[in-house]
């Protein structure tokens, strides 16, 4: 009987680490697909904005009641999962709880884990509460209606019931420890848990045993779904946080990239030597697909957990425009994952698909490029620019900019200013300065 | 002081006489055209005359940078303007440059050197801090002290450039009182005007941007909106004048405040 039940854990555990490593490697591919871009410089700067920023959560912390609620999830989840590294290996030899042997330090651990699963439950509480009854406008934005906002409340309630099972497995521990049931030594300090065991006084020994079989089982299987729930949930964003930050635009944030792809056709046009030789001619020019997008655009899309902090402080959406920045993310990555589909033939391909067909130009148009988004970002996503090589491919490849915005590069090239003045009247002011 | 003729020559002046300046004054086209802004510019060259910096501009050689063009996606004519304005800037071995637009100010200090122009870019509000600090320029309140005076970040030297000390630290010397909006600093609303907002309609909604930040600086009750950008000056004076209030609160570059302090 212990035999099998080891064989199955191991089945269990191999299965699902089998499959999140599978679907991690689509999603590589994915991102992957996108266009290159030199991130592997200034490794000591990248290191230090990923341990400020995703590891201690300096941005999550700019609003300090989410920040604080966050922080706790965020330390609970990765403590609590030192626990599991016992399950796991309780379940493959077929011990129960192997650490105890570190005496009063796996006491105090366990005690600590208690109050931060407890911790951890009621801020997931809270969380549903601002979600659902206090109804943060954020949250109800027009893409979160459909599947985000399930996807939101099924990772609060599964960490719910995460926690839950956690604890009722310890008291179940507890008083099969004080019945000294075999196999159940004395260890643990059990703080939270302590409070659930006089509703399993009653109880046989044998049910007792039940009961934290039961409670261990669905701990243990409970983080397995949920790992292999992340590729498909915005929760990816546990993992995807470190690197993303890591990966982050260090230059001046109203920078925008250079397209070193046109400096040949420009110098040519000038009469000006060619800036690089070997570049050949570009194909195409912006962003007509996800493809067209550098790689870090494509991980940004996958890092979003959204939390719609961008979408609160843009002032093309606060003024009750169509844009909002998150849905610019999570187009970008809805078209991605439909774009690999097509490649590895899930679905069949559409030629007129594009990520066009997810934002419309209307939202385009409406940014005013004011950084409030990229500077909101709890893990350093930069909407604005899959916005600007969005806004390329309207201009530079179908001639499709508003018609003011037209006659505006019309002045730029001919008077060199974006009003129609004569260039030669550029320093009259000159003539009345006293 | 402003008796005397004011010279504001040209780079290419200068050069015939084989004088290079300190520093060049890159007005912009806001600067050079656009009737309010052109007060800012000459406000700045006053101070800039006052505190004797050999100064020039580039007069009929300046072009647009640059950055409606490629915020609107037409980084072909970007580039052309870049390319251009940097042969010019090279060919007189331009080394720092002052801007009282941040828009021409991030585009000439992040988006030049990708194409071969490398300068010393600063923002004016940055100047006039140096210029204090150097003890060049002195700044004595005056008309303003005691006044409320409200400061909007712009958002090209604000949230893209990081600076958000150098204006303030203008204004302190005005001994007028700081009064902060709700949204500020790395939090502050955009005028409405970037990204090349400002030569387009805004597309459909339920509010005009410029009116919800010019709400704000209304409410602080201060009689000065300082600014530091001319398009946010226009979109501010409108959003001001949408409430009637163009008669008690006055719109100002920081420039401005400090030439009217000094009776520039």
């Amino acid at each position: 009987m212990q035999i099998l039940s080891q064989l199955l854990f191991a089945a269990v555990l191999g299965f699902g680490i089998f499959r999140f490593s599978k679907n991690v490697g689509v999603i590589m591919k994915n991102i992957h697909s996108g266009r290159p871009l030199n991130r592997n410089d200034r490794n000591k700067e990248r290191w230090r904005t990923m341990l400020r920023v995703a590891f201690g959560q300096s941005k999550m912390t700019v609003r300090p009641i989410a920040g604080i609620l966050h922080l706790i999830v965020y330390v609970g989840f990765v403590l609590i999962n030192i626990e599991v590294l016992e399950i796991v290996i309780d379940g493959l030899a077929g011990t129960h709880r192997i650490l105890s042997f570190l005496g009063p330090v796996y006491d105090a651990a366990i005690a600590f884990f208690e109050v931060l699963a407890l911790l951890v439950l009621v801020a997931c509480v809270v969380f549903l509460c601002r979600r659902f009854a206090v109804r943060i406008p954020r949250f109800h934005s027009p893409e979160m209606r459909g599947w985000p906002m399930k996807d939101a409340t099924f990772i609060l309630l599964a960490e719910i019931v995460l926690m839950a099972a956690l604890l009722l497995m310890n008291a179940a521990d507890q008083q099969l420890q004080y019945l000294q049931a075999e196999h159940y030594k004395q260890a643990g300090n059990f703080p939270i848990s302590g409070f659930l065991v006089p509703l399993l006084s009653g109880m046989s020994l044998e049910s007792l045993v039940w009961v934290e079989r039961i409670a261990w089982w669905f701990h243990i299987i409970g983080i397995l779904v949920f790992l292999n729930y992340l590729p498909y949930s915005k929760h990816f964003h546990i993992i995807m946080a470190f690197p993303n930050t890591y990966y982050s635009k260090l230059d001046a944030q109203g920078s925008l990239p250079n397209m070193e792809s046109v400096q040949n056709e420009v110098a040519m046009m000038l009469g000006l030597p060619a800036v690089n030789s070997e570049l050949p001619p570009p194909e195409s020019f912006g962003a007509k697909d996800v493809t067209d997008l550098t790689w870090k655009n494509l991980m940004d899309a996958y890092t979003c957990t959204e939390c719609g902090r961008c979408t609160s402080v843009c002032p093309a959406n606060l003024t009750g425009k169509q844009l909002s920045p998150r849905k610019i993310v999570m187009n970008t990555r809805d078209r991605l994952e439909e774009f690999g589909k097509e490649r590895d033939e899930k679905i069949p391909k559409t030629e007129e698909r594009n990520l066009h067909s997810y934002i419309s130009a209307e939202e385009l148009w409406a940014c005013t490029s004011c950084n409030a988004c990229a500077d909101a970002c709890p893990v350093n996503i930069d909407p604005l620019d899959i916005i600007i090589q969005m806004r390329q491919y309207l201009v530079m490849e179908k001639s499709e900019a508003p018609h003011e915005l037209n006659l505006m590069f019309n002045n730029v090239e001919n008077n060199g200013a974006p009003w129609q003045f004569p260039p030669s009247d550029r320093d009259n002011w000159k003539n009345d300065l006293n | 002081m402003s008796e005397a003729t004011i010279k504001v020559p040209t780079m290419a002046e200068m050069a015939a006489s084989g004088q290079a300046p300190e520093v060049l004054f890159w007005v912009g086209c806001a600067g050079s055209f656009d009737e309010r802004a052109q007060k800012v510019t000459k406000a700045f060259v006053k101070i800039l005359h006052a505190c004797d910096i050999s100064f020039a501009i580039l007069g009929q050689e300046e072009s647009c940078t640059g950055d409606p063009a490629k915020r609107a996606g037409n980084e072909f004519l970007f580039q052309m303007q870049a390319m251009n304005n940097i042969a010019v800037l090279n060919g007189y071995e331009i080394r720092r440059i002052v801007t009282a637009c941040p828009h021409c100010f991030n585009t000439l200090k992040n988006e030049y050197p990708a194409l071969g122009g490398n300068y010393d870019v600063v923002h004016h509000t940055q100047f006039l801090q140096e210029l204090i600090d150097a003890g060049r320029l002195k700044v004595e309140g005056g008309s303003f002290k005691g006044k409320r005076i409200t400061y909007h970040d712009s958002c090209y030297l604000g949230r893209s450039n990081g600076i958000y000390e150098a204006p303030r630290s203008v204004l302190e010397k005005l001994d007028a009182e700081l009064i902060e909006m709700k949204r500020c600093r790395s939090k502050g609303l955009c005028c409405g005007a970037g990204g090349a907002q400002m030569f387009k309609e805004a597309e459909q909604g339920t509010e005009d941007i410029n009116v919800v930040r010019s709400e704000e600086a209304l409410a602080t009750g201060a009689s000065i909106v300082a600014a530091n950008c001319p398009f946010c000056m226009t979109m501010l004076r409108d959003g001001v004048k949408h409430y009637n209030k163009e008669h008690e609160v006055e719109v100002l570059d920081l420039a401005e405040l400090v030439a009217r302090a000094n009776d520039l």
